[in-house]
């Protein structure tokens, strides 16, 4: 019997483990940072998304919308958490079409804190058109749309190189090593002091990857940092509650005799 | 029997309780005769009933925020997700408690199994089980459709396809389930509208297979009847009521990792992609615990035999009282049947890992020896074990550790009679 219950665990394990290799051979694996918001306490670098919008709206924001983001989220606590001054002028900068107006009119406006991120393009149709038929997605949960989630939106920013010999790439294709099918139609977005940092940081691909990839996971996850700490005080007291009724429940089955 | 006896303490419960017996039926909820020897895996029809409850409260607030359109599903759950109070809490409890739900409901078919619950007297409670079940995975499969993501889309498209494998009326059906030509806006807010009704369903199954486990009582680990109330059982409250609340907590427990800590790790990525007619997935995977049996469907090369494969794959569980030939219960006293319990135990799992992976090669091969190891078990290796095994002998009842018991309390009774005369 015991035998059988070991062969049945070592079958499983087997399993898992074959899972697990199976699809590391796909794709190469993830290139490796330490991310802040992973872990019991994990949370959000503060400079890292202020960083990682400020790479959204200088380079992806040419092309990438982000539809549910607003305006107000980029004051709002657990975020990159700007002044609510530096929002309003933040919104400020872009211009939204709004109305009717009184006279039936629409007419443009500074955008407010209310308002969405403003869109690239006006329609999927003139995205695709202005992109060589490939429509560039919406961000607004990209990291949690890809498996492997940051640690893969991080990797294929840095993962553009020659294509390989014998790899033939069309027009406007690029080689991208951890892309499915390593063909991309994006072209390397980053690259060394392609911005220049408002806090000073050295903008290198690698740390404006890092950066932007932080931003885009709050962007997905925007309550990530008051999940867990909810999560902690929740699992906290359930473990206190549990040993409790514990100790009762031992205690009330001591009344029954004989044990079973 | 207690139920009968019961008379309220005050003049106003009496006169209440004369006309609407509630109260008798807290007394007898109360007083319940369980048996004492039950082990933790008795609990999880207690968390079942909670992870019911869980699912239909924050459903019901979901709903109150989610807009069933074609055009605004997808966001109106981002919606939820951002700007509705707690919303992300809410979302995450009701999809991982989806994933729960199921564990649990597993754990408990599984136990069921093992100390042969579904045997006489308790062949209705099990096929209610079963009822309970298939509604169960119907509510799942169209809650996975409403945030309508890339996988709500093609796992609806895969699903409603396979009934036109039906001869004849097969398109019309499908056509009529879609309300159209394809998966559009209404079979989106039909899909609504029954996973918003199919719990309430399910909750009256619940009252039903609850009142049908009343009647006989429990089984318990030992198989064998006993008498009740007696020196073998407990009542319900406070013992059971306990066990039961601490077993919970630690399922509790495990819920809120999932929850908090690992939301997404259950559903799949593509899900976060708005649906889209004209792209398809490279993979189209129902959620995990419809695996075993989507490994089933695709391991029949034929459309109609694989539905009915799948299909009688379930049913062919509201039969196993019959299929199942042995007058002992509980496996522990069947040493051969234990032993090919694991192996079916190894066989769903290996169907579930298979139903996952691509359906080619060696995988294929894997996932048709695992089906026809399924369909044997229940088909051959059970009704023939029942006569074929040789079991051990079961205690007379559970205090009393004595062998020489039987299934039945009568006839252990009487077995005991002739041995004493014997000797």
């Amino acid at each position: 019997m015991r035998k059988l219950k070991n062969i049945f665990f070592v079958l499983i394990f087997s399993v898992i483990v074959l899972n697990s290799s199976n699809s590391a051979e796909k794709s190469p694996p993830f290139l490796q940072t330490k991310w802040t918001f992973k872990g019991l306490f994990g949370k959000f670098d503060r400079a890292s998304l202020q960083r990682g919008y400020q790479v959204y709206t200088e380079v992806c924001a040419s092309c990438h919308s982000m539809k549910y983001l607003t305006y107000r989220n980029l004051a709002e606590k657990g975020g990159p958490e700007f002044s609510e001054a530096e929002a309003k002028a933040i919104a400020a900068s872009f211009e939204v079409t709004d109305g009717p107006d009184s006279t039936g009119e629409m007419f443009v406006r500074p955008a407010k804190l209310s308002d969405k991120f403003v869109m690239p393009y006006a329609n999927e149709q003139e995205a695709k058109a202005a992109n060589g038929g490939a429509y560039p997605p919406d961000m607004s949960v990209l990291v949690k749309a890809r498996k492997g989630g940051a640690d893969y939106i991080y990797s294929l920013l840095l993962g553009y190189s020659e294509p390989p010999e014998g790899v033939e790439l069309d027009d406007g294709v690029y080689y991208n090593k951890y892309m499915y099918g390593n063909k991309i139609k994006m072209p390397a977005p980053l690259s060394d002091d392609l911005i220049e940092y408002t806090d000073g940081t050295k903008a290198t691909a690698e740390q404006m990857s890092k950066d932007v990839t932080n931003f885009l996971m709050w962007s997905a996850e925007p309550h990530l940092e008051q999940r867990h700490k909810t999560g902690f005080r929740v699992i906290a007291y359930l473990i206190i509650l549990t040993v409790l009724v514990y100790f009762t429940m031992k205690k009330i089955w001591s009344r029954v005799e004989p044990k079973v | 029997m207690s139920d009968h006896e019961y008379t309220p303490s005050s003049k106003f419960g009496k006169w209440f309780n004369d006309r609407l017996p509630l109260l008798t039926l807290a007394n007898h909820l109360t007083d319940y005769p369980t048996p004492k020897n039950l082990n933790y895996w008795w609990t999880f029809g207690g968390i079942l009933t909670f992870c019911l409850i869980t699912q239909i409260v924050t459903g019901l607030v979901l709903a109150m925020h989610y807009i069933a359109h074609a055009d605004m599903a997808f966001s109106s759950v981002e919606h939820i997700m951002r700007d509705v109070n707690y919303g992300w809490l809410l979302r995450y409890v009701h999809a991982n408690g989806a994933s729960m739900f199921f564990l649990a409901v597993y754990i408990h078919i599984f136990r069921s199994l093992f100390y042969g619950s579904y045997k006489s007297p308790r062949e209705i409670i099990w096929i209610l089980g079963i009822i309970i079940y298939l509604l169960m995975m119907a509510a799942a499969f169209m809650g996975y459709v409403l945030p309508w993501g890339q996988m709500s889309f093609w796992g609806a498209t895969v699903i409603t396809n396979l009934f036109s494998a039906i001869p004849l009326v097969g398109e019309s059906i499908t056509t009529w389930l879609w309300g159209g030509y394809s998966v559009d806006n209404p079979t989106l807010t039909r899909f609504f509208t029954l996973h918003y009704l199919i719990p309430f369903l399910i909750l009256g199954l619940v009252v039903l297979h609850i009142w049908a486990l009343h009647v006989p009582g429990n089984n318990n680990p030992v198989g064998i009847d006993i008498k009740k109330p007696s020196k073998d059982t407990v009542p319900f409250h406070p013992y059971i009521v306990i066990k039961d609340a601490f077993a919970l907590l630690m399922f509790c427990i495990i819920f809120a990792m999932f929850v908090f800590y690992q939301p997404n790790i259950l559903g799949h990525a593509d899900n976060y992609i708005e649906a889209d007619p004209l792209v398809t997935p490279a993979h189209i995977v129902p959620e995990w615990y419809l695996l075993p049996f989507y490994a089933i469907l695709r391991s029949v090369p034929d459309k109609l035999m694989g539905v009915v494969a799948m299909l009688s794959a379930i049913l062919i569980l509201a039969a196993l009282p019959w299929l199942d030939t042995s007058k002992v219960r509980s496996a522990v006293f069947r040493p051969l049947f234990r032993q090919f319990y694991w192996i079916l135990v190894a066989d769903v799992l290996i169907l579930g890992y298979v139903g996952a992976m691509p359906a080619e090669g060696l995988y294929l091969l894997i996932a048709r020896v695992a089906t026809a190891y399924y369909f044997a078990h229940f088909l051959i290796i059970l009704p023939v074990l029942g006569w074929k095994e040789k079991t051990t002998p079961l205690p007379l009842s559970i205090t009393e550790p004595v062998l020489g018991g039987s299934p039945n309390l009568a006839a252990a009774r009487s077995d005991e009679k002739i041995e004493k005369t014997i000797k």
